[in-house]
């Protein structure tokens, strides 16, 4: 292995690699940051490119653009409350109300440095455990992924605070319905479409998100406009994009990315689980383990709601390399496009490509922490600069989010109806905020509505329509145990609270 | 008679599950998917039953956490007009094209804002509108639908 690492590092640290890496990051942060143009499209994009290079240094330059990506997505979510990609949804729930308290630049440094963080410690766990984990997501089957969804689900207890369970829970069915519309994935039925060719393929999760948190947000801005409550507060332009993180914080920082990290780096690992699982996961495990004082903090501005997602994010993104290059699965949408990439260079992935070609697979490793690196060189010294854009007065800011809005769903379908439907949403989510009903769980039972119903029916086809199969598998079993201990906690906590 | 606005919104979920659930047992599956332990309308009847329980429990359990909104401070003109603007752009941004639609809503926009910095609010609105089609259409080769630019020759 030491000299599958040499091999790695010698490639990685080539002139020619680390400019890859460079622009790679730069680009991505740069079409990460906006709304609908995500990791994925980002390496898209690059896939031209990337065929007049050495298959290594082709892909260094895919791994740069997809860090840059999701760290440029967590920009736009902190600034603009406008998640362009899932997994920098959760980003948005204590990055945002902080960036509103005037404290934009300590946000994305605290981004920063807990992607970083988060990415340095994957890279670690890749580096030795790459080869037998591969097994591990091996061993993950449907009624499994189902219990892990359920787990996610839960996490939507770490958002509804006091007395808003049952809002968290209608929110979470209300995106499981928006999740059912269009074709089934199975037998090609459409359902929920009222016969509109639109909905034939359902509803994208840029329309939703953008709907839901940017366009909402915006609408909320403006009604909210002359509520003495929701007075905005001033802050000086130094304040604004002040990077400096003070011991208390950097203490919160130091508890909770390594926990982040691991949960991030194993969730990353199963195929199809993915940065946002593990985003939620991270955040809703994160409000578990702290004390009272701090959970109150959640979803107003918490180092540790902030950190914790942003670390699990980019754990994920290292840890779904390992199906990828182990076993030719991609853990993601994203990973799904470089292995594309990777089997046009002519390079079949598998268990044993670590030994078939190993300046591939560990420069690859190696060149993951050396994107981090630079990620952060590049961009701890324009968090100042970026931050200003909060200071752009309300008159200007609030239609360009909207701008921003419509041109992501635009771009992506070049369709009327889409912007009807976005519109449509965005008044809906406006309304409920209003009454104080969560957006979070609504997202997050989206992303997962689709992966829920199939893995519920594979397992149900193969259990022939028997539950059983949710205590049969030990595995199943145990992230279900942990499920109900979750909510049998919180029960008990509000129940002692009361009394 | 003082109604609790929640209540309403559950009341409202309460009827749309009720609607979803009957569209789910609508939904057409092939014959010999009728019997099988799951078919494409098993997953939206779990959601119907869920959303009726969620949202009735709502409705007949005590609120202690009731959400005051003050109407009266509430823009619901500016909104109104915001949202209306936003309709207009969508509507038109496919037939006129994305340079003129985005320009003029991003400039309705600010004066309905209350915004009166013209030179400000042309240059935020139309040379920011070209700078950014230039970098997604430009640089990352991003199409932009435009019939105005292309009948006046800008964009091929």
């Amino acid at each position: 292995m030491i000299e599958g690492i040499l091999i790695g590092l010698t490639t990685a640290l080539t002139l020619q690699n680390i400019l890859m890496v460079m622009v790679g990051c730069f680009f991505g942060t740069i079409i990460g940051m906006l709304p609908g143009l995500g990791p994925m499209t980002a390496i898209a994009l690059m896939i031209p490119i990337t065929y007049g290079f050495e298959p290594a240094t082709g892909l260094i330059l895919m791994a740069g653009v997809y860090y840059g990506a999701v760290f440029g997505g967590s920009t736009s979510s902190i600034l603009l409350n406008a998640p362009g990609v899932p997994g920098t949804v959760a980003t948005s729930f204590d990055g945002y109300p902080m960036a509103q308290q005037g404290k934009a630049g300590k946000a994305l440094a605290i981004a920063a440095w807990s992607s970083f963080a988060g990415g340095t410690l994957s890279a670690i766990y890749l580096l030795f455990m790459a080869p037998s984990l591969s097994k591990v997501s091996l061993s993950f089957r449907s009624p499994d992924y189902f219990a892990l969804m359920i787990l996610g689900l839960t996490a939507i207890a770490a958002f509804s605070s006091k007395g808003q369970f049952l809002k968290a829970m209608m929110m979470v069915v209300l995106g499981l319905m928006l999740a059912s519309v269009g074709q089934d994935s199975l037998s090609d039925i459409t359902r929920y479409t009222f016969n509109n060719m639109n909905l034939t393929d359902g509803i994208s999760f840029v329309l939703v998100v953008m709907a839901t948190f940017a366009m909402s947000e915006a609408l909320t801005i403006i009604l909210k406009r002359n509520d003495p409550t929701s007075a905005a507060k001033q802050v000086s332009l130094t304040e604004l994009g002040s990077i400096k993180i003070n011991k208390e914080e950097r203490t919160k920082m130091y508890k909770t990315i390594p926990r982040s990290s691991v949960i991030g780096f194993l969730i990353g690992v199963l195929p199809g689980a993915g940065a946002t699982i593990a985003s939620f996961l991270a955040y809703g495990m994160e409000r578990n383990v702290v004390s009272d004082e701090e959970k109150e903090k959640f979803g107003k501005g918490s180092v540790n709601g902030l950190s914790a997602p942003e670390t699990a994010n980019n754990a994920a993104c290292s840890g779904s390399f390992v199906p990828m290059l182990t076993l030719g699965i991609p853990g993601s949408g994203t990973t799904a496009v470089m292995l594309g990439a990777l089997l046009g260079f002519g390079v079949q992935p598998g268990p044993r490509l670590y030994m078939t070609n190993p300046e591939i697979f560990w420069s690859i490793i190696m060149s993951m922490y050396i994107g981090m690196v630079i990620l952060l060189i590049l961009n701890l010294p324009l968090i100042p600069y970026i931050a200003r854009i909060l200071a752009v007065p309300k008159n200007y800011l609030i239609p360009l989010i909207l701008f921003f809005s419509v041109t992501g769903i635009y771009v992506m379908s070049f369709n009327n109806f889409d912007i009807y439907l976005m519109i449509g949403i965005a008044v809906v989510a406006t309304f409920l905020r209003l009454y104080d009903f969560p957006m979070p769980p609504l997202i997050l039972a989206f992303v997962l509505g689709g992966l829920m119903e199939e893995n519920l029916r594979r397992s149900l086809l193969l259990s022939n329509g028997s539950w059983e199969f949710l205590w049969d598998r030990t595995l199943t079993a145990c992230i279900l145990a942990t499920t109900i201990l979750i909510v049998v906690w919180h029960i008990y906590k509000t129940f002692k609270k009361k009394n | 008679m003082n109604i609790n606005t929640t209540k309403i919104i559950s009341l409202l979920f309460f009827v749309f599950s009720a609607f979803y659930l009957y569209l789910a047992y609508q939904i057409q599956v092939f014959t010999f998917d009728e019997n099988a332990p799951f078919n494409a309308r098993t997953f939206p009847i779990y959601l119907g039953y869920a959303g009726l329980f969620f949202s009735g429990l709502k409705l007949i359990l005590p609120d202690p956490n009731t959400i005051k909104v003050e109407h009266k401070n509430l823009e619901y003109k500016k909104t109104g007009i915001l949202i209306l603007i936003a309709i207009i752009y969508g509507a038109t941004i496919l037939k006129v094209g994305y340079f003129l639609t985005t320009s003029l809503f991003l400039f309705a926009s600010y004066y309905f804002l209350g915004e009166r910095r013209w030179i400000l609010m042309f240059l935020l609105s139309f040379p920011f509108v070209a700078a950014f089609m230039y970098l997604l259409h430009g640089i990352l080769d991003i199409y932009l639908r435009d019939p105005f630019l292309q009948s006046i020759g800008i964009m091929g």
